[in-house]
């Protein structure tokens, strides 16, 4: 069986705060210039130099998609995807209350709910992003980053204590 | 759509407001940004008027291509009649002001007049409100701004503020958005003090259409990859601009005590290594920041990491910082240099213009031409960097005789010093120049000479004139969109074919700013980057417009064209020390001291120099006066200014 199991992940330490990302993502679906509209946003705390893009996790058991009244929101496991049928949605905008992260949007122009839709396969803001804050990988492959560099930690505070060790000796 | 963006006449004397569309023969003649405002300053501004009176008019504005698919459209321009100089007072800064500016429905803003009381303008989708300021006036930089969301409500604000600099009315405070960027020279920040204006706080969500939207997302690509794979960009994204003072210096070309030497010996402490090594210390290994829309991220955090500012965050330190704070009053220490950095960045000052000044004051106060009597006891000497950090303060709030001296900007100060003080003044057209030393790169030396805006490296700089190209490759550069098959040297210490070269970079530069790009993304400091060519595409699949690269050139020909009208009736004289196109006696004078082998021992040449400005006149279409000639006006379509269309 085919794995599909690619996801759009974050890194914010390496965001540089350009929200390139809010341009290109509003110009593909909208065609238009308008951070508003954008799927992702970055969230900053200026007088830190701290930015944070956030966008739709794509949760398997998506808070959006349990409390849609009229069950316009399902999973498309094709690609690992949380999608909203705008024939059916009735625009309560209960999935934008709920969502945990801000991540289902609301666009007063259009009157209609957006989110991320991962752009069918080719998201992009990570196409854009230079510096990889945000990335688009295999699942498995950001908990084995991870790991490598936590382990990296272990073993430079290992190296570092058995340097001290011989020092006193 | 980009082309309906609109311009606004904001009266503070009256709190009229008026809102206008921006027709589009006047795009197709001054395109916007920079252009434009400089066609409205014209326009709207009389011959001889008080910079710092009511009746000087302030511009702000976003470029054409302001929040579009342009790569780095982050550029917000400011302009005004100088308080510095009394010439044009032109500054442009990055960070997010301008885009949100467009999404808020405006391009430009014309302000006038003066309120009675401390004022800010609410602009906010389409709408604009002349409120109360008197809570915030007094308040830093960074505290404006937050306060300006607490009391809206909205974390998305983002505000174009004066400090307490502006406030106070120091002839070169400047004006700043977020943390550090700065629309630094010529003073805007002191007419916005002058009109009682603390800030202006913007917020947008409107819909800013792309032309041909599928064909921007494609062709945008394309011109970051071309502007990320320019090694001097990757530098600029790891290191920022104080990359280029690990160069310059090590070869000989910046200041040092004010103009006695061209190279700072044992500064390692400020190597642009040392500074990123401060800035991963303390912020970590992702240390660099960007402006809107930009992969280049130039900008630096850090935390100031020992002293009693110990743990402050700010952004920078900048190449500029570098000289203002280290090279020019010949200080050696990084917390100087952070630390000076974040004070001018809290007052609102430009610290280019600052530290050019107090070094200026050092090498008086050691030649006794200033005493402890004007200093009150503070012993002003290069190398002193509490006297230098207390000076940054003293200016601010005008403190003191010498603080309040020159807190007027040079001219005045040189006035007010007297005896031979203003032999020693760096300065063109009353505006300091960089912390660069031009005296063996005579194109550079022509540029300074010759900008629009008094003594600057953005106006014209042939920068790249620096890495010795070769000959073809300079000629496939500057022989496009229009033919020139003159001289080219590649040799910086050449005096042949450089008039050209600053002629084009001047037109370059000029178009840049009328389309809001930042200039790391054009032939400013990488060969390789977008020009002409390049930009009638992007235009088109943003806005629909359709120029050729010839049109571009004329239009940014003609927009220069206005900023020389304008100082011609504010009174510029071609070989005026005061206000023309001339450089400081030193220049050809004092040989230089140290550096490279190809460096040492420069002077410019006085014969050449002339010969130089003559070149760089008729290509201008001027006369040996530096006054149009008629016919170029009318090539130009200038021949009805001011002709008051908008």
């Amino acid at each position: 069986m085919e794995i599909r199991g690619k996801v759009l992940t974050v890194y914010p330490e390496k965001c540089t705060g350009c929200r390139l990302c809010e341009l290109v993502c509003s110009v593909y679906h909208d065609g238009v210039s308008n951070a508003m509209r954008s799927r992702i946003r970055i969230v900053k705390w200026e007088s830190e130099g701290v930015y944070v893009p956030m966008i739709c996790q794509q949760c398997q058991d998506a808070p959006c998609m349990i409390v849609c009244p009229v069950k316009a929101i399902s999973r498309d496991e094709e690609l690992n995807r949380v999608m909203v049928n705008h024939d059916i949605c009735i625009g309560c905008r209960s999935c934008v209350a709920i969502c945990p992260f801000g991540a289902m949007g609301f666009n007063v122009i259009d009157r209609k709910n957006f989110k991320c839709d991962l752009c069918d396969g080719d998201p992009q803001c990570v196409r854009f992003c230079e510096v990889k804050a945000v990335d688009y990988v295999d699942a498995e492959r950001i908990s084995l980053d991870k790991k490598r560099a936590a382990a990296g930690k272990i073993t430079a505070a290992q190296r570092q204590a058995i340097a001290l060790e011989l020092e006193s000796r | 759509m980009a082309l309906n963006r609109k311009i606004a006449y904001i009266d503070l004397s009256t709190g009229k407001i008026e809102i206008k569309p921006i027709p589009i023969e006047i795009r197709r003649k001054f395109l916007g940004g920079r252009g434009l405002d400089a066609y409205l300053l014209y326009n709207h501004t009389k011959k001889g008027i008080d910079p710092l009176g009511p009746e000087n008019v302030l511009l702000v504005s976003g470029g054409l291509l302001t929040a579009t698919l342009a790569s780095a459209t982050a550029r917000t321009h400011v302009m005004a009649k100088s308080p510095l100089g009394g010439m044009i007072g032109s500054a442009n800064m990055g960070g997010f002001f301008a885009p949100e500016l467009a999404w808020a429905g405006f391009h430009h803003l014309v302000i006038k007049g003066k309120a009675e009381k401390p004022v800010y303008l609410w602009i906010h989708n389409g709408k604009i409100e002349i409120r109360d300021a008197r809570n915030i006036w007094g308040k830093t930089v960074t505290e404006t701004q937050w306060a300006i969301r607490e009391e809206l409500g909205d974390e998305e604000i983002k505000s174009m503020v004066i400090g307490p600099a502006g406030e106070n009315l120091v002839r070169f405070a400047n004006v700043m958005t977020g943390i550090k960027n700065s629309g630094g020279r010529t003073g805007m920040g002191a007419v916005m003090g002058s009109k009682n204006l603390k800030a202006i706080a913007v917020r947008g969500t409107m819909d800013i259409k792309i032309a041909h939207p599928k064909e921007a997302l494609e062709y945008n690509k394309r011109f970051i990859d071309q502007i990320t794979s320019a090694k001097v960009n990757q530098t600029q994204g790891t290191l920022g601009t104080p990359f280029i003072w690990g160069a310059t210096n090590s070869w000989g070309g910046i200041r040092c005590r004010n103009f006695q030497y061209n190279q700072q010996l044992y500064c390692d402490e400020i190597e642009p290594e040392a500074i990123d090594e401060v800035c991963t210390q303390t912020v970590g290994p992702y240390h660099m920041a960007s402006c809107f829309g930009c992969q280049v991220h130039c900008r630096a955090k850090y935390r100031i990491p020992s002293g009693p500012y110990k743990g402050v965050y700010d952004e920078g330190p900048e190449y500029t910082s570098q000289g203002a704070f280290c090279g020019e009053p010949d200080c050696r220490s990084i917390e100087t240099l952070l630390v000076g950095n974040h004070l001018v960045n809290q007052f609102g000052l430009d610290n280019l213009e600052t530290g050019s000044l107090i070094a200026w004051a050092m090498e008086l106060y050691e030649l006794g031409i200033l005493t402890d009597k004007e200093t009150e006891g503070l012993e002003l000497r290069f190398g002193n960097d509490e006297a230098l950090l207390e000076m940054v303060k003293r200016i601010a709030f005008r403190k003191g005789w010498l603080g309040d001296t020159l807190a007027e900007g040079g001219l005045i100060a040189s006035e007010r010093i007297g005896k031979n003080s203003f032999d020693y003044l760096i300065q063109v057209k009353g505006v300091s120049n960089l912390h660069s030393d031009e005296r063996a790169t005579p194109a550079l030396a022509l540029n300074v000479a010759t900008a629009s805006r008094g003594s600057d490296h953005l106006r014209s700089r042939p920068a790249i004139d620096l890495y010795h190209l070769p000959e073809p490759v300079l000629r496939k550069i500057y022989s496009t969109p229009v033919p020139y098959d003159g001289p080219l040297s590649s040799e910086h210490t050449e005096y042949v074919g450089k008039p050209w070269q600053v002629f084009w970079q001047e037109n370059c530069y000029m178009a840049v700013d009328c389309l809001g790009i930042c200039k790391y993304h054009t032939v400013f400091l990488g060969a390789t980057l977008p020009n002409f060519e390049d930009w009638p595409k992007v235009i088109y699949y943003n806005t629909g417009l359709e120029f050729t690269p010839r049109e571009l050139w004329d239009i940014a020909e003609r927009c220069n064209m206005i900023e020389r009208l304008f100082n011609l009736r504010e009174g510029l004289k071609r070989e005026d020390p005061y206000r023309g196109d001339m450089l400081n006696h030193r220049y050809f004078d004092e040989p230089t001291r140290r550096g490279a082998p190809d460096v040492v021992g420069r002077v410019i040449d006085r014969e050449k120099f002339r010969k130089m400005i003559d070149e760089f006149y008729s290509y201008k279409g001027l006369d040996e006066n530096g006054v149009p000639k008629p016919e170029t006006l009318k090539r130009l379509g200038l021949e009805n200014e001011p002709s008051h269309l908008l």
